[in-house]
């Protein structure tokens, strides 16, 4: 392990000199949480894993994570980190489809708990029946519990969104999770080319005097309102002070759209500004988006592409502006629900001109050429099946 | 509503609505919010300082970063709010020590609890507060039910980013912004026509007077034990 120099995350995230790399989505969790100065990483390892917490525990042993141990299941990894952070420390989690569910009621209240962490889900959808297919489902359960929410779509990402997720979820302004998810498979276990800074450098460390809650204290809220249930439903804690609280929760998530845009150039992409047919997407979805909007422009078609990064806070006012003057929008999605196509349905005022799909689940390929169908469907061309 | 003034003091309703979801953003460095609008840090001053002296029953409710005597900052800090308490006419000191809901209910003369601190503001009839000291998340839980439930015009002097419920919210605050603002406060008191002499606030009168004389373990309640030797145990230094 090279000895590592401390520098402003500003210069780590977007100043410093990178070297190309071609690696795994995995490999890339790595990569950022080795230069993220992560003091604990805690881990349950269960089907469907990927190879991330085992290259985070190979950290450790190099010396990069300063503790790292397996938890006995996944409620108590999550909850063992809720304690580590609240004791002060920076800490990384991962975890994925079923092994997400199993934690989600420790993950749900890390946000009112005002806990800063990092936690990547490689999705793999949700059982039964029995998958371990990179089906993103499980998103949907994420975006309504206050966590601050980040899509992949390739493995630059998945480094970029980690690292600058420990900087954005420890302002003051925010100190919320922040939740890298990316796509099970097609991310963590492809390679692809990643520019990575320099491994000697790393970010300061957390400092949890910096923060909107006081350090570990158990006389305080949330735990004593934990230990001590009668308390939370009684005159002495109100139902409008868990109202107010519920409402700091997403204030805090709004607030982090502005360090969205510092360290990440915000939280959409818009490619092709001025086309009449546009393509949303997050994640994966996005990645074939883009060859489809690739295909669109050889052929002469005005067709754009939305990637979204940032699911929470979503990029309501964002979205809403670059499809001001769109005929028809598409949203490809890796899930049955389309959590995304209801989302910028909801953020536009005609919502009519949203194609609910394609859609590809149980982990299922998306083919460019089912984006294409539904371009030629918006622009009213007839063409023949591409595909088998 | 007044375009302008998005963040006004209340009653605002049953169910506040966050600054943050009316559009308010925080200060950059160097600016202040004014009524829900990013103006320059003298605008702000002024304006609070305005509201401390015209407004009935002006208070400082300091938390628990300029109460507890953490490091020297915090100490020094401490100093300038009871320089800046001096200078504002029959301004009273009422603390939000912590952040512990408390059994049975709290004194409202006494403190303020971020759980429920409409009470200390009725109860009191305050109409101008200052927060100050307060760990961010508390603070904001507090200006939003103060704004929800009460007509009390407040102040956030915050040590880090601000605070969008506050119809006046400075940021970096420390001793040395705290003695700016008693600066502003006392032009402004001048510009008013308002005669007063410092002086210090008067004691709290839900407290006992202290006598450190004759203190007793005892006087620490529930955290007496922290002060205590356990059985066998021996202490041979303390601070």
């Amino acid at each position: 392990m090279p000895e590592q120099r401390v520098v402003e995350p500003e210069h780590l995230i977007l100043e410093a000199p990178r070297e190309r790399k071609f690696i795994t989505g995995s490999q890339a969790f790595a990569e950022a949480v080795k230069r993220a100065n992560v003091d604990i990483a805690i881990a349950y390892p269960i089907t469907p894993q990927s190879e991330t917490m085992h290259l985070v525990g190979d950290l450790f042993a190099q010396g990069y994570v300063k503790d790292y141990y397996r938890a006995e299941e996944e409620y108590g990894a999550m909850s063992a980190i809720a304690g580590a952070v609240r004791g002060g420390a920076r800490a990384f989690s991962a975890t994925s489809g079923p092994g997400l569910l199993r934690g989600l009621e420790a993950i749900v209240s890390w946000p009112g708990h005002r806990i800063p962490v990092v936690l990547g889900i490689m999705t793999r959808v949700v059982n039964a029946p029995l998958s371990i297919q990179p089906d993103n489902v499980e998103i949907a359960y994420l975006l309504h519990s206050g966590l601050v929410v980040l899509h992949a779509e390739n493995q630059q990402d998945v480094f970029d969104f980690t690292l600058a997720g420990f900087p954005i979820s420890e302002k003051v302004d925010v100190y919320l999770p922040v939740v890298v998810a990316t796509e099970g498979f097609f991310v963590t276990h492809a390679k692809g080319y990643v520019e990575l800074p320099p491994e000697d450098m790393k970010l300061p460390p957390r400092d949890p005097y910096k923060a909107p809650v006081p350090p570990t204290d158990c006389e305080i809220p949330p735990a004593r309102i934990q230990r001590d249930a009668p308390v939370q439903k009684s005159n002495f804690m109100s139902y409008l002070i868990h109202a107010v609280w519920q409402q700091e929760v997403w204030s805090a998530n709004r607030r982090a759209m502005k360090w969205i845009y510092h360290y990440l150039g915000g939280p959409i992409e818009v490619v092709n500004p001025k086309a009449d047919v546009f393509i949303v997407a997050s994640g994966c979805a996005a990645a074939q988006g883009r060859e489809a909007q690739r295909y669109a422009e050889q052929e002469g078609l005005n067709v754009g592409l939305i990637k979204v990064k940032s699911l929470r806070p979503f990029p309501e006012k964002e979205i809403r502006e670059a499809l001001k003057n769109a005929k028809a929008v598409i949203v490809p999605e890796h899930n049955i629900v389309g959590w995304l196509a209801k989302e910028v349905k909801a953020v536009i005022p005609n919502s009519g001109i949203v194609v609910d799909g394609p859609r590809v689940y149980g982990g299922m390929t998306l083919p460019v050429e089912l984006i294409m169908e539904e371009i030629y469907k918006a622009l009213g061309i007839k063409r023949e099946r591409t595909y088998a | 509503m007044d375009k302008e003034k998005l963040i006004t003091p209340g009653p605002s309703g049953y169910m506040p609505t966050p600054g943050a979801f009316m559009g308010v953003e925080l200060p950059p460095p160097g600016k202040a919010l004014l009524y829900g609008e990013i103006v320059d840090e003298e605008t702000a001053m002024r304006e609070a300082a305005k509201a401390m002296l015209t407004r009935r029953n002006p208070t400082i409710f300091p938390g628990p970063l300029v109460l507890w005597g953490w490091n020297a900052g915090a100490m020094e800090k401490a100093k300038a709010v009871l320089e800046l308490a001096m200078e504002i006419p029959n301004c009273r000191i009422i603390p939000m020590p912590d952040y512990r809901p408390k059994y049975p209910k709290i004194d409202p003369e006494a403190e303020i609890n971020p759980n429920h601190p409409n009470l200390t503001i009725l109860h009191n009839k305050i109409e101008a507060c200052i927060f100050v000291g307060v760990h961010c998340h508390y603070a904001n839980l507090s200006l939003r039910m103060i704004r929800a439930g009460t007509n009390c015009f407040t102040i956030a002097l915050c040590a880090e980013m601000g605070h969008e419920d506050a119809m006046v919210s400075l940021r970096d605050v420390h001793a040395e912004e705290i003695r700016k603002f008693k600066d502003v406060l006392v032009q402004v008191r001048k510009e008013l026509g308002i005669e007063w002499e410092p002086k210090l606030p008067p004691e709290n009168p839900s407290l006992p007077k202290e006598d450190w004389t004759k203190i007793s373990p005892l006087d620490f309640g529930e955290y007496a034990a922290l002060l205590m030797p356990r059985k066998g145990e021996v202490v041979e230094e303390s601070e």
